[in-house]
């Protein structure tokens, strides 16, 4: 059973060296008891220790490699049930499925579509990450020459669904041979046989059914030696899918429970495609850390991988853009100036609009450590001093030429006040970023 | 190794509470909804009572809106044309509730008068059956001004008035205690402040199980991991016998998530002329569905296809559920 911080410290070397990044051995033993640290960031553990230790601190759920190396993705090792407590740390891997009865056409068009899906959001790019090839066709020839020609040409990590074990592992040990696919075994299929199939592909292998089997099956599947394993409800309705992700996370996190020890996949997939995209957002929320999808519709994908971006914030760490002055558009000198902080919701709603409204304008992010305008205000952090003082790093007075500022509405009292202390002439802008394209449009004269 | 019970424990429950009031109970809608009455977190069948099913309302103006995206105007018509037929259409639409918001008694707006606002009220229990979410116009002064007219004109017809704020909160009280009505407590996307609402509130008189969380919502996008913090730590706290936080929550899904800019006007590459107005249906039905998860009792909406499908979804989190 788990060890406690204390187990683990009287195995540790007890130098403080800080080798680890903690500034104590206790601190260090406290952190790998708890699952968010591994015995492995000790440098100087000896090999017995290792020995003794390992079995007892490893993390309660298993961090799982997908894909090949060079574009795997990592899955699990999650410590926490709810993100205020911590966050999540590894963000699901969502992937679109396709089916293996389409053309050699189609599979080509769906690879080619796949690359396009990247959407850029507040910074940066959301996009799915997998190929789940669905074994439709009854030809396991088909399902291997398909499963090549994905491989190829999307080039992401996949999974391979099937009810045939010899096509998986014709697949997974010939066109994916070194690429550790995803393995989903479909239909009744004993842990013996899993195990086989695990060891001969070398890849991670899927175990599904409810969750008093799941965990029976992957017991024996540790008994066997194989350590890859992602667990799922399968093709579940939709609220005995919910009960599995949670029963599962709190079997592993709060009571150690090895089987259940594992990331878990969901299936948000088939019938109304829109049903799907919602069981698919909820999933997230609540564990899945392998998501297949059928939402190939941006429209249905966008919700689903924003929902995946939100769930996985930092909730101790605001999420900011650097504070400086940003061009967006054609900006000259004469465009206008607007000012936000740099918190990057804040930030990215007044760029996204004035992006929108198709005027090249200037925006000062000031740094306010990544607060909203209204708390930076009253925090003090966006004031006439902070304002003016960004305004001179970035060097405004040479790059714009009508010397005004734009605020948000919001801090309208300032405006005396700053237009005092920077010398600048200050206009009161918009209370709500979907105010500055009309404003921009209507109001502002250089 | 057998598994072990991983089912929790919860001193609490969260407040079963009854919106609307037939004529058997001094009222005149056609019919009351019941929210709230869980004993575990959202949707957990397997260890507690999952309560009554999350109840949508949905969106009625007190006149035409201001720049309401193409596929809203598109959805109601000449719906908007005037309250009474709007709220019909909303009926129409599967409302469970009907959210009324009186902005035009805005000083900058309409400035309507307390009793064109109650006059609007009136208009709108007559013309539907299902109970109401009552919004004054959000300033405070004004807000005073209008709200006891409409609670007068609509008494005992159990309405959820909103919103009783920390600097805010004595007209409402008032008003609630005297003509029947519940309280929705707002409080900007903090827990302290959810409960200290709540405390200012029965200090002055109110009983907490008549009363409502309001804890702001955000977006899908746009900070709406704040609020399901917040929300989740709330329903933590009540279910673990905290009184002051076993309120049902309310979420102000609809308006919020067509604020924004993927549901107003997506900017990606891939958007054409035929899915461009899906965009906003899914992030609407998208937000609804990710709060669900952190424990939302009444969901205020606006798209009949993003409603339809928030119906449905929360038909399969919850299938044996009233």
């Amino acid at each position: 059973m788990a060890l406690t911080g204390l187990d683990i410290y009287k195995k540790l070397p007890k130098t403080n060296c800080k080798e680890c990044g903690l500034p104590t051995c206790l601190a260090f033993a406290m952190k790998v008891a708890a699952g968010q640290l591994m015995l492995d960031q000790c440098p100087k553990l000896s090999d017995s220790a290792r020995g003794e230790l390992s079995e007892a601190s490893a993390p309660p759920q298993r961090l799982v490699k997908l894909g090949a190396d060079g574009v795997a993705v990592e899955v699990g090792q999650e410590t926490v049930l709810f993100r205020h407590e911590e966050r999540f740390h590894h963000p699901a891997a969502v992937a679109l499925t396709l089916s293996d009865s389409a053309s050699v056409e189609v599979l080509r068009s769906a690879c080619a579509d796949f690359r396009k899906l990247q959407f850029p959001r507040v910074g940066t790019t959301i996009h799915p990450d997998m190929i789940a090839l669905i074994h439709e066709s009854g030809s396991p020839d088909k399902f291997v020459s398909a499963a090549e020609l994905v491989c190829r040409e999307a080039g992401v990590p996949m999974v391979l669904v099937s009810g045939d074990r010899a096509a998986l592992l014709a697949a997974a040990c010939g066109p994916l041979a070194g690429r550790r696919p995803l393995l989903y075994c479909r239909g009744d299929v004993s842990s013996d046989q899993l195990a086989d199939l695990a060891e001969q592909s070398k890849s991670p292998i899927c175990v599904a059914g409810d969750i008093a089997s799941v965990a029976a099956a992957a017991e024996a599947l540790i008994a066997r030696g194989v350590k890859d394993i992602l667990i799922s409800p399968g093709p579940a309705d939709t609220a005995a899918a919910m009960s599995f992700l949670t029963q599962a996370r709190r079997a592993a996190l709060k009571k150690k429970y090895r089987p259940l020890g594992f990331p878990v996949l969901a299936i948000a997939a088939g019938g109304d495609k829109f049903a799907a995209a919602m069981d698919a957002c909820a999933y997230i929320c609540k564990y899945a850390a392998v998501l297949i999808t059928d939402a190939w519709e941006p429209h249905l994908l966008v919700p689903i991988l924003t929902s995946r971006q939100n769930i996985y914030t930092d909730p101790q760490k605001p999420v900011q853009v650097e504070a400086k002055l940003y061009d967006v558009g054609e900006a000259v000198p004469a465009s206008p100036l607007l000012v936000t902080t740099n918190f990057s919701l804040s930030y990215y709603s007044v760029e996204g609009e004035v992006e929108a409204a198709r005027v090249p304008c200037r925006i000062l992010a000031v740094n306010t450590e990544g607060t909203s305008v209204l708390t930076a205000w009253a925090a003090d952090k966006f004031n006439p001093s902070t304002i003016s003082a960004a305004l001179k790093a970035a060097g405004a007075e040479s790059k714009v030429s009508h010397h005004k500022i734009i605020i948000p509405g919001h801090v309208a009292v300032i405006s005396a006040q700053l237009a005092e202390e920077s010398g600048w002439q200050v206009l009161v802008g918009p209370r709500e970023a979907s105010g500055i394209g009309p404003y921009l449009k209507n109001e502002w004269r250089a | 190794m057998t598994m072990p019970d991983v089912s929790e424990k919860w001193t609490g429950k969260i407040n079963t509470l009854t919106l609307g009031a037939t004529s058997a109970s001094g009222g005149t809608r056609t019919g009351a909804v019941t929210i709230g009455g869980a004993s575990t977190l959202p949707f957990l069948s397997f260890e507690g009572e999952v309560g009554n099913r999350p109840a949508i309302a949905v969106d009625v103006l007190d006149g035409p809106p201001e720049g309401w995206p193409a596929p809203l105007v598109k959805a109601y018509g000449d719906a908007f044309s005037s309250p009474a037929k709007w709220a019909k259409k909303a009926v129409g639409f599967g409302a469970d509730l009907i959210c009324l918001r009186l902005a035009n008694a805005h000083p900058d707006g309409g400035n309507r008068s307390p009793q064109q606002c109650a006059d609007t009220v009136k208009e709108v229990l007559g013309a539907v059956g299902v109970p109401l979410i009552v919004w004054g116009c959000g300033i405070d002064a004004k807000d005073n001004q209008i709200m006891p007219a409409v609670s007068s004109a609509a008494r005992g017809e159990n309405l959820l008035l909103g919103s009783a704020r920390e600097k805010n909160y004595r007209t409402l009280v008032a008003l609630g205690l005297a003509d029947g009505h519940k309280l929705m407590a707002e409080s900007p996307c903090d827990v302290n402040i959810a409960k200290q609402v709540n405390i200012l509130c029965t200090d002055a008189g109110y009983p907490l199980e008549n009363m409502v969380i309001f804890p702001t919502t955000g977006a899908l996008g746009y900070g709406i991991e704040y609020v399901y913090s917040i929300q989740e730590r709330g329903r933590l706290a009540g279910l673990g016998g905290d009184r002051l936080l076993a309120q049902p929550v309310l979420a102000d899904v609809g308006a919020e998530a067509w604020r924004s800019k993927e549901a107003r006007d997506p900017q990606f590459a891939c958007v054409t002329d035929q899915t461009r107005p899906l965009w906003g249906v899914a992030w609407e039905a998208a937000t609804a569905t990710f709060l669900l998860q952190a424990g939302v009792e009444l969901l205020v909406m606006r798209h009949p296809d993003a409603i339809a499908q928030v119906r449905a979804a929360i038909g399969r989190l919850m299938p044996a559920a009233k």
